[in-house]
């Protein structure tokens, strides 16, 4: 059959069968490869992507229920070059020994502070509670996150004082 | 890599587009909401439906939370984050939000689906005991038109639902009762997990008597609502009222040895989690009442 979805802006159409889960078709027919696949029962959360601004396990949505929609990805999250808080957020404060788990963490953390921009560390340790690392103990991955809010919000301040200033 | 069987997938643009679709292509056929439970199964090739028919389109006509003076209706596409977010349902059936903040984690309550869930009717599935609990009636819609069935004939067995195949279901009507309210307890060993154990109660009071009680007990091997009336109701509600109920439940519970934990921890649990649901629902009962 053949499906046809905007992805990180762009409409795409591919053939595809009916069975094809989202995350395939993302790697292997679209070759966005940031989207991991993980452990295939909506466990672990690293194939985590939005639909319709909305996060989902796309290990558990086919890439036909899909179509017609928005879907966007982690390759999504840096734009011309300059990295989203978050991915900065995740460097500054190492919230990656291996990096597998990334890519749904920062896709999960992204929506979080769009909805939420100065959440607890209780409310980001439930936001990221359906995601697993092996890794980092989650810590660093709360403090990367609460980077990005901290960022985010200097960044509008700073944006804010610098049209006041020239005004 | 896990991949379902092959199947032919049809998209519904309307109610009655998807219960011609059912009717058209059979018993091989099956409804897909969010997805979170079919998929799963289809992947392990647990079910291998040769067609599938998307209903993520209707929201329009399945989406809605309707607070009356006497029920709120919820549409059967209703996803768990809705139903975990709206402050009416909370306000009226405190259970649905104890319940829902619990279901499996943010991102997959994101996209099942209330009438998913009760579809399913898998026995550790936490919104058929909440169901239950609430007296909730199913409206199914077929092409003859609708029927309403109580939520205690909703479950046929494991897996299985009155929902007939060229049937959908499209609504649950939860009945608002004055002086009523709600609570849901559940153990479960990690975020995400299913229950080791629950226990939903909704009480109504009365001029500080128990006039109605209904417990539903989720992964104890118990498909009915409990019968803890003479336990509870024509007396106040005290910590003795709420022992004799739990020794029922505990004594109805029928839990097998498994990997979350022994028959004898689930019944433990059983009547634990019934006296702290007791104990929630009733408070919130009386503060109520007072408000």
């Amino acid at each position: 059959m053949q499906v046809t979805m905007t992805v990180n802006g762009d409409e795409v159409t591919r053939d595809v069968e009916p069975r094809m889960l989202l995350v395939h078709f993302l790697r292997d027919a679209l070759s966005l490869t940031g989207t991991h696949w993980g452990c295939d029962t909506s466990n672990c959360g690293t194939c985590v992507v939005w639909v319709d601004e909305q996060p989902v396990k796309s290990c558990t949505m086919l890439a036909a229920m899909a179509g017609g929609k928005r879907v966007r990805t982690v390759e999504d999250l840096e734009r011309d070059g300059v990295l989203d808080p978050v991915q900065e957020g995740f460097m500054q404060c190492h919230g990656l020994q291996c990096g597998f788990c990334t890519p749904g963490m920062m896709m999960t953390a992204r929506w979080l502070l769009d909805h939420n921009p100065d959440p607890t560390d209780g409310e980001i340790r439930e936001a990221i509670s359906g995601q697993i690392c092996r890794c980092t103990g989650y810590s660093t991955i709360v403090r990367s996150i609460r980077w990005a809010a901290t960022h985010e919000n200097a960044s509008h301040i700073e944006t804010a004082e610098t049209a006041g200033s020239s005004s | 890599m896990q991949v379902p069987a092959p199947f032919e997938y049809e998209r519904a643009e309307s109610v009655s587009h998807a219960i011609a679709l059912l009717e058209r292509l059979g018993d091989e056929a099956r409804v897909v909401a969010g997805g979170h439970s079919l998929l799963p199964m289809m992947k392990l090739r647990l079910a291998a439906p040769e067609y599938l028919v998307d209903i993520n389109d209707l929201s329009d006509e399945l989406g809605y939370i309707t607070v009356e003076s006497d029920v709120v209706r919820v549409g059967a596409l209703v996803r768990h984050a809705a139903m975990l977010a709206h402050d009416g349902l909370a306000e009226h059936f405190p259970i649905i939000r104890d319940a829902e903040h619990l279901i499996a984690d943010p991102v997959v309550r994101n996209w099942g689906t209330l009438g998913g869930s009760l579809c399913q009717c898998d026995p550790s599935e936490d919104l058929s005991s909440v169901c239950l609990a609430l007296d909730a009636e199913c409206v199914i819609t077929g092409s003859g038109g609708q029927r309403v069935v109580p939520m205690a004939d909703f479950a046929v067995g494991p897996y299985q639902t009155a929902v007939g195949e060229a049937e959908l279901l499209t609504e649950v009507r939860f009945p608002i009762r004055p002086g009523s309210s709600s609570a849901y307890q559940k153990v479960k060993r990690r975020a995400g997990d299913w229950p080791v154990a629950a226990s939903g109660v909704a009480v109504r009071l009365d001029g500080g008597t128990v006039i109605d009680a209904r417990i539903a007990l989720t992964a104890l091997g118990v498909d009915d609502a409990v019968d803890a009336t003479e336990a509870l109701v024509g007396r106040p509600p005290s910590e003795e009222a709420f022992a004799a109920a739990a020794a029922i439940a505990t004594q109805v519970s029928r839990p097998v040895d498994d990997a979350r934990g022994s028959a004898e921890y689930k019944r433990h649990l059983a009547g634990e989690l019934t006296v702290r649901a007791l104990r929630s629902a009733v408070s919130r009962a009386l503060s109520t009442t007072v408000n």
